[in-house]
């Protein structure tokens, strides 16, 4: 109850109006050697890092970062606060916030100031041959199942890189698979519809593959949606070695 | 930093470099614009049907915003209670307040449920009841339990089985042209024979051709202040057809979700009120007592909209909104049922609904109106397809029905692939002539518009509009407030065609470049709409007029606006409603 008590304290009871403003210094790492680096936004609260960015873009129109939803839905606009990859959209900054420091995801090659190119993470996924083959019984995974519960844990994957930014094997590691494709292999693993688990268990098991994992759950720690993909990998490891 | 190079030995699908890509070098059989469920539906049949397809799209697809539909998808299965596609194209009609048109909503419910077993079959995880069969939850002006689900995430699940069924076909030749900003068609001889684009990543204008080319592009919320809309959903698909000669249909109409949060217009699920919340005034009364006296909170969603902008109106809100208060339901059934309702509450609103109620106000949410076409998604330019959101088929007439839109996405995504596809692969190769003439034209026009230098910034012209759409042609449109709008849209165009300075002259993700377009997008689509809801004299369906005309008039508007431009100017006429067996009848429920 701690937790809520904290909650009550920081919940403002008159909220429907627009909070007074938080001025907050933003670091931002700029691809362009010449950008202005240091931006001074004020934000009215609530305020998230995208709030932040989308002010800052109107000081300097040509600070460049992805973003669509706002809603932590689409998974466009992860980038690094303050070291941590996590959404700009759902990343709060708090009244007593005065600085940020922004940066692009690690582990991927900077294509402008926040925008990376995500390309070795969707080779990566495609690798994990991600797509269903039907092949076994149509009616499954009833409601309350274990089975379903399986398939359900790591659903709510919405391929926005932060697992991968955390996670220090993929840095050093060119050819290792990676949390968030690992995290859809073992989704479509459990998943008893599907008809390739031979198959997907010895692409898991394979050079790039679970074997590579240090185990020390940066991914589990980023995941903005609250999957453990640490624990997938894990579970991919056991079933590949009874495979 | 560095490890951008490709996995050697990995199946290489990336974005192809811009070099390789000038006009005339890429023609395909089909071409479609937008990933969304629609759009990945299209691409998906017409590489079925044999086509050699191109998707174009300014997201990566899983960003899309269909991904951000969370209740369900509508067809009549019949596995929880007595449904069948006739129940459901009645309750469509409806829904729609006979503004639908009725022969494309009995194919629309004959088909769906097709579809839906399909997408089983290609691996999506639908939520199930205890024999395994695909459950179905009750949902808004449904005779019958017909919406298929999956828990509260059902777009971000469709959207990730139909990429993967996009990535196994990327496999085979399809190809993804990922951060695209498609923003012109080109027309040769009286077809569409491709997009003109700006690569966000590399920069430059390219052409992309095709024999038939599908636009999936999505719905125009943001021309609204609160919307439940992503960012991205400005409106290119129909600004772009319009421009083109298109007509545009029932643009007026655009749905208001009543539970959209103060001031940005992020969405509550419905699932709050239907957990027992309450909705209140500023003096603590449970309004829609006098609205809805047996429905209360769980009225349709436009009544619930209309409620509470007459509270607000008549000065019983709090600073624009009313409060949505689950205080009464314990932070037990808020943390177990609503954890994530809760959490959007907290982190957008600064409230934590266990100690406070969130203000709440209407929201900007679908778009009923779009590009006009038939039941195969063909407009009446040949060779150009329209599906999803950015199209007007119609099955939603003046109101869409909850779960209607993500079936919509899907059963006429298919037939505009399938069309599409047959129409290509019947005809040599689109004739290229137009294509680079049609480049090179662009590639001036965005010279010029880089090269203003001095001027207004495009986002004061787009705060202007958004506020100024969502007091002045909101949930209810008032004579004289409309005509202000008229006002107030005329200079904002005005003030977008003198010129809007783009500071960034960069070519590397230009955001400032692209934003500036979609503005102007949006500026037309605001006259369209103004227009038609200045001329269209009645209440129906999301269309409410509740000082001058506050009842439906079947005699004179049973029928849908048609927007064509016409010198810079919208230009309106009307077109009858296809009926089959439904005479029209009192939307009452």
């Amino acid at each position: 109850m701690a937790v809520l008590e904290r909650s009550r304290r920081q919940t403002n009871i008159e909220t429907a109006g627009d909070a007074p403003a938080t001025t907050v210094r933003l670091t931002i790492a700029r691809s362009d050697a010449g950008a202005v680096r240091e931006f001074r936004v004020a934000l009215t609260q609530p305020a998230v890092v995208l709030d932040a960015l989308l002010a800052g873009q109107r000081l300097d129109p040509s600070l460049g970062f992805r973003y669509s939803c706002r809603v932590a839905m689409c998974g466009t606009c992860a980038v690094r606060v303050n070291g941590r990859p996590t959404l700009a959209c759902q990343q709060p900054i708090t009244p007593d916030t005065d600085e940020l420091l922004l940066e692009p995801l690690a582990g991927f090659a900077v294509v402008r100031d926040l925008v990376v190119d995500t390309s070795p993470f969707w080779n990566a996924w495609r690798r994990v041959v991600p797509w269903f083959m039907p092949g076994g019984p149509r009616e499954a995974l009833p409601a309350g199942d274990a089975s379903r519960a399986e398939v359900e844990r790591g659903l709510d994957c919405i391929a926005c890189g932060a697992c991968w930014s955390a996670c220090d094997v993929v840095v050093t590691n060119a050819g290792y698979l990676g949390p968030a494709a690992l995290n859809r292999a073992l989704t479509l693993v459990a998943d008893e519809r599907d008809g390739a688990r031979a198959e997907r268990l010895r692409v898991a098991g394979q050079q790039g593959g679970v074997t590579h994992c240090h185990s020390i759950l940066g991914c589990t720690a980023a995941c903005p949606k609250g999957l453990d993909p640490s624990a997938s990998i894990r579970r991919l490891r056991r079933w590949s070695l009874v495979a | 930093m560095g490890r951008g190079t490709a996995v050697a030995g990995c199946p290489v699908a990336r974005r192809p470099a811009s070099d390789r890509f000038q006009a005339m070098d890429v023609s395909f059989d089909v071409l479609v614009v937008g990933a969304g469920c629609a759009g990945m539906r299209a691409a998906i049949e017409a590489h079925d049907a044999g086509a050699r397809v191109a998707v174009v799209s300014k997201l990566h697809p899983t960003r899309s915003h269909s991904g951000a539909a969370e209740g369900g998808i509508n067809a009549a299965l019949g596995n929880k209670a007595e449904d069948s596609p006739e129940t459901h194209a009645f309750d469509t009609v409806k829904g729609s307040d006979y503004l639908g048109d009725q022969d494309a909503i009995e194919i629309f419910t004959r088909e769906a449920p097709g579809d839906i077993y399909q997408l089983e079959g290609w691996g999506c995880v639908f939520s199930r009841n205890a024999e395994g069969k695909l459950d179905q939850r009750p949902f808004g002006a449904a005779g019958s339990p017909r919406t298929v689900y999956s828990a509260d995430i059902t777009g971000h699940v469709l959207i990730q089985v139909l990429y993967e069924q996009l990535q196994r076909r990327m496999s085979e030749g399809l190809v993804v042209f990922e951060e695209y900003f498609a923003f012109r068609l080109v027309e040769d001889g009286g077809r569409c024979t491709g997009v003109i684009c700006w690569d966000l990543l590399h920069g430059g204008v390219k052409a992309v051709t095709g024999s038939a080319t599908i636009l999936a592009t999505g719905g125009a919320g943001r021309l609204f202040r609160a919307t439940t809309n992503a960012y991205a959903c400005t409106g290119d698909g129909m600004a772009m057809a319009l421009r083109a000669g298109l007509p545009l249909k029932d643009m007026e109409f655009m749905q208001f979700h009543p539970t959209t949060m103060y001031p940005s217009g992020i969405l509550i699920t419905e699932g709050c009120r239907g957990e027992g919340g309450y909705l209140l005034n500023k003096d603590g009364e449970r309004f829609m007592k006098r609205y809805a006296p047996n429905a209360l909170e769980l009225a349709s969603r436009d009544v619930v909209s209309r409620s509470e902008t007459t509270e607000i109106e008549a000065g019983r809100g709090v600073n624009g909104s009313v409060m949505l208060d689950l205080r009464h339901l314990g932070p037990e059934k808020i943390l177990n049922k609503l954890p994530g309702s809760r959490e959007l509450a907290m982190t957008y609103a600064g409230v934590d609904p266990i100690f406070a109620p969130i203000p709440v106000r209407p929201g900007a949410h679908y778009h009923m109106g779009g590009v006009e076409t038939d039941e195969w998604g063909l407009t009446p330019l040949e060779g150009l397809y329209a599906a999803g959101e950015v199209a007007c088929v119609s099955v939603h007439g003046a109101n869409r029905l909850g779960g209607n839109s993500l079936m919509e996405t899907i059963t006429f995504g298919r037939r505009a692939g399938r069309h599409a596809a047959e129409y290509a692969l019947g005809r040599t190769a689109a004739a290229n002539g137009r294509a680079e003439t049609a480049r090179a034209d662009a590639e001036a026009w965005v010279d010029g518009l880089l090269a203003v230098e001095q001027g207004e910034r495009p986002w004061q012209i787009r705060d202007e509009l958004g506020q100024s759409m969502l007091e002045n042609f909101g949930v209810f449109r008032y004579p004289d407030k409309m005509d202000r709008q008229v006002g107030i849209i005329d200079e904002l165009r005005h003030r977008y065609g003198r010129g809007v300075v783009i500071e960034d002259k960069g070519t590397v993700f230009n955001s400032d470049l692209t934003q500036a377009i979609e503005l102007g997008y949006l500026l037309d689509l605001a006259a369209c709409m103004l227009q038609a809801g200045v001329v269209r004299k009645e209440s129906r369906g999301a269309h409410s007029r509740p000082s001058d005309f506050p009842e439906r008039d079947d005699e004179n508007f049973m029928k849908h606006s048609i927007t064509t431009w016409v010198d810079g100017a919208p230009q309106l006429s009307y077109r009858e409603v296809r009926m089959t067996k439904w005479e029209p009848m009192v939307r009452s429920y």
